[in-house]
C-alpha cells in the first residue's frame, strides 16, 4: 500500500479533532454543571440547620395550599358519589294507610321525571332508625313509633332547579305532610367547594409568592457571604453566568428540598388521617377512600416549586451580583 | 502588549488620577511602575485589568483596543492577563490545588488538562507538595508564589502585580523576582508596580515613575532618590 499524502492524512483528522473539540467543550461544561450542582448541596448541608429551617418554611408554605387542594379534592368526590342521588323525600300523614302509600309510591313512579321510587313504611323508617342511630331504647320508651312512612323519590331530572320544582309539585299532594330535596347540601356544598377552589388559587398565589421572597432572601445572604470570592472569579474572568450558577443551584436545591418535605408532610397527615376516615366512612357505609395529590399533581408542584427556586435565585443574583465589582 | 496613548483617569469625585500617559510595553518585557501612594499605580493597574475606565486616550492591551470590550467581553479579555495582587487575594475555603484551578475551571478547562496545568504551575513555584494544603497553613510567602501559580496558570500574555514582595522580605522577594524574570523569558510581558525602592534598586529592568498622575520618567535609570540604595548592587 503506498504511504497517504499528508493532506489524505490530515483531512479526516482535522473533522474528528473539530468534532472532539466540540464534544471535549460540552463534557466539560457538563462535567462543570454537575461539580457546581453538588459543590451547592454540599454547602448547604456543611450548614443544616439554617437550611433545614429555610427548606422547613419552604415546604410549610407549600404544603398549606396542596393540603387544602387534597382535602378539595376528596370533598369533590364525596359529593361526586351522592351527586346522581339527589332524592326527594315525601313524608307521608300519619293518617294514611300503607296500602295508599305503596299505591302512590307506584304512581309516582310512572311519572316521567322520576327515576323510581321507594317506599319505607313506619315499620321499616324504625327499624332502620334504630339500627343507624342507636336510640333504640328511647323510641322503646316512647311505646309508639314517632316515624311516618316515605316515599323516597329518585327524580329523573339530575339539575337541581328541575328536581326543586318536582319537589314543590309534590309537596301539593294530599297524603305528603312535607317534602324534602335532599339535594340542598349538594348545593351548599358545591358552593363551599368553589370557593374552597378560589382560596386554594389565593393561598397558592400568596404562599408561591412567600417562597420567592424566602429564597431571594437566602439567597441574598448566601451571595453576601462569598463577596471575596465573587470579586476574585470576577477578576480571573468568571463570567456573570459563571458567577451565578452555585446561586441557581442553591435555588433550585431549595425548591427541591422544600417540595419534596412539603409532600413527604402531606404524606404523612393522609396516612394519620386514614384510619378515621376508614371507620367514618364504614359508619356511613361509603366505599370512601382518602386520595393523595396523585403523580400528575406532585409533580407539577415539583417542577413549580423549582421555577420559583430558580425565578427566586436569578433575582437575588441579578440584583446583587452586578453591584459586587472588584474595584 | 501594551500600549498607553494619552490616557487620562478622571473620577467621578473631579480626581484627576493619571494625566496624558503615554508608553509601551512590548511582548516579554519586564517593566517597574512605581510612585508614592496615590501617584495613580493603582489607577493604572485598574484600568489595564478593566476595573475602571479611561476617561480619555487610547489604551491597546493584547492588540485589542480596550475601549471597544463591552461589559459582556471583559471577562473574556482578563482571562488573557494575570493578576497577582499584593494581599494575595487567596481563598480560603478550599486547597492551594483548587485556589490555582479556579481560573482553568472558569475557561473551562477539562479535568485532565487542570491538573496537568496546575500542577505545572505549581512546580514552578516550588510548591507541588502543598497543592492538598488550605493557603492558610502557608507562610506569607508560600501564599504570594501560589497567587503567581493562580495569575499565570492560563498561560497569560500578560502578568500585571500589584506590590508583589510588600510584605516579604528581601531573599524571599528575590525569589519572586526570578520567577517573574523566567516568565518574562518565555513571552510574558509583566509590569510590577512597586514602592520598594530596595527592589527597584537591585534590578536594572525598566522603570516606569509616576507622580501625581503623572509618568516623569521611563526607561533604565533610576532616579536620584534612589542613588543611596544603588550600594545595595555593589556600585
Amino acid at each position: 500500500m503506498a504511504p497517504k499524502t499528508p493532506a489524505q492524512r490530515t483531512a479526516p483528522r482535522g473533522a474528528t479533532a473539530a468534532r472532539t473539540t466540540f464534544r471535549q467543550r460540552f463534557d466539560s461544561w457538563r462535567e462543570h454543571h454537575k461539580e457546581v450542582a453538588l459543590e451547592s448541596l454540599r454547602r448547604l448541608l456543611a450548614t443544616p440547620l439554617p437550611t433545614a429551617m429555610t427548606i422547613l418554611v419552604i415546604a410549610i408554605a407549600l404544603s398549606l395550599p396542596a393540603g387544602l387542594y387534597v382535602m378539595l379534592k376528596n370533598a369533590e368526590s364525596i359529593s361526586e358519589d351522592w351527586d346522581g342521588s339527589a332524592q326527594i323525600s315525601l313524608f307521608l300523614n300519619f293518617n294514611t294507610q300503607e296500602q295508599q302509600g305503596r299505591k302512590l309510591a307506584a304512581e309516582l313512579a310512572r311519572r316521567d321525571d322520576v327515576k323510581r321510587t321507594e317506599y319505607i313504611s313506619r315499620e321499616q323508617a324504625l327499624a332502620e332508625f334504630e339500627a343507624q342511630s342507636g336510640f333504640g331504647d328511647l323510641l322503646e320508651e316512647l311505646g309508639e313509633n314517632p316515624l311516618p312512612a316515605v316515599v323516597v323519590v329518585y327524580p329523573a331530572v339530575t339539575d337541581l332547579t328541575a328536581a326543586e320544582s318536582l319537589r314543590t309539585d309534590l309537596d301539593q299532594l294530599g297524603e305528603v305532610d312535607l317534602a324534602q330535596l335532599d339535594a340542598q347540601w349538594v348545593q351548599r356544598l358545591y358552593a363551599i367547594l368553589d370557593l374552597g377552589r378560589r382560596l386554594v388559587v389565593a393561598l397558592s398565589m400568596g404562599l408561591a409568592l412567600a417562597v420567592l421572597l424566602v429564597i431571594i432572601n437566602t439567597i441574598r445572604l448566601a451571595i453576601e457571604s462569598r463577596r471575596d470570592e465573587i470579586v476574585i472569579v470576577k477578576l480571573v474572568g468568571g463570567t456573570d453566568a459563571f458567577v451565578r450558577r452555585p446561586f441557581m443551584y442553591t435555588g433550585l436545591w431549595f425548591g427541591l428540598g422544600g417540595c419534596l418535605v412539603a409532600l413527604l408532610l402531606i404524606q404523612t397527615v393522609l396516612w394519620w388521617l386514614d384510619e378515621p376516615v376508614q371507620t367514618l366512612s364504614a359508619l356511613y357505609r361509603s366505599q370512601f377512600e382518602l386520595s393523595g395529590l396523585g403523580l400528575r399533581v406532585s409533580f407539577l408542584m415539583l417542577l413549580g416549586s423549582v421555577v420559583i427556586g430558580l425565578v427566586g435565585a436569578r433575582l437575588a443574583v441579578s440584583q446583587h451580583i452586578r453591584a459586587i465589582e472588584p474595584g | 502588549m501594551i500600549h498607553f496613548h494619552q490616557v487620562s483617569k478622571r473620577y467621578d469625585n473631579g480626581k484627576e488620577a493619571l494625566l496624558n500617559i503615554n508608553f509601551e510595553l512590548d511582548q516579554g518585557e519586564l517593566t517597574f511602575l512605581t510612585g508614592h501612594s496615590g501617584a495613580g499605580k493603582s489607577t493604572l493597574l485598574k484600568l489595564i485589568m478593566l476595573i475602571e475606565r479611561p476617561s480619555g486616550g487610547r489604551m491597546v492591551v493584547c492588540n485589542q483596543d480596550v475601549a471597544k470590550v463591552g461589559r459582556s467581553a471583559i471577562p473574556y479579555y482578563r482571562r488573557q492577563i494575570g493578576m497577582v495582587f499584593q494581599n494575595h487575594q487567596l481563598l480560603f475555603d478550599r486547597s492551594v490545588y483548587d485556589n490555582v484551578a479556579l481560573p482553568l475551571i472558569i475557561a473551562g478547562y477539562r479535568p485532565r488538562e487542570t491538573g496537568r496545568r496546575v500542577r505545572a504551575a505549581l512546580d514552578k513555584v516550588g510548591l507541588l507538595d502543598k497543592e492538598a494544603l488550605n493557603p492558610i497553613a502557608l507562610s506569607g510567602g508560600e501564599q504570594q508564589r501560589v497567587g503567581i501559580a493562580r495569575a499565570v496558570v492560563n498561560k497569560p500574555q500578560v502578568l500585571i502585580a500589584d506590590e508583589p514582595t510588600g510584605n516579604l522580605d528581601p531573599e524571599l522577594s528575590a525569589e519572586i523576582m526570578d520567577l517573574f524574570d523566567q516568565f518574562s523569558q518565555v513571552g510574558v510581558t509583566v509590569l510590577i508596580a512597586t514602592h520598594d525602592l530596595g527592589l527597584i534598586a537591585r534590578y536594572d529592568h525598566r522603570l516606569l515613575s509616576l507622580d501625581q498622575g503623572r509618568l516623569i520618567s521611563d526607561g533604565f535609570d533610576r532616579p536620584d532618590h534612589l542613588q543611596p540604595h544603588l550600594h545595595e548592587r555593589g556600585f
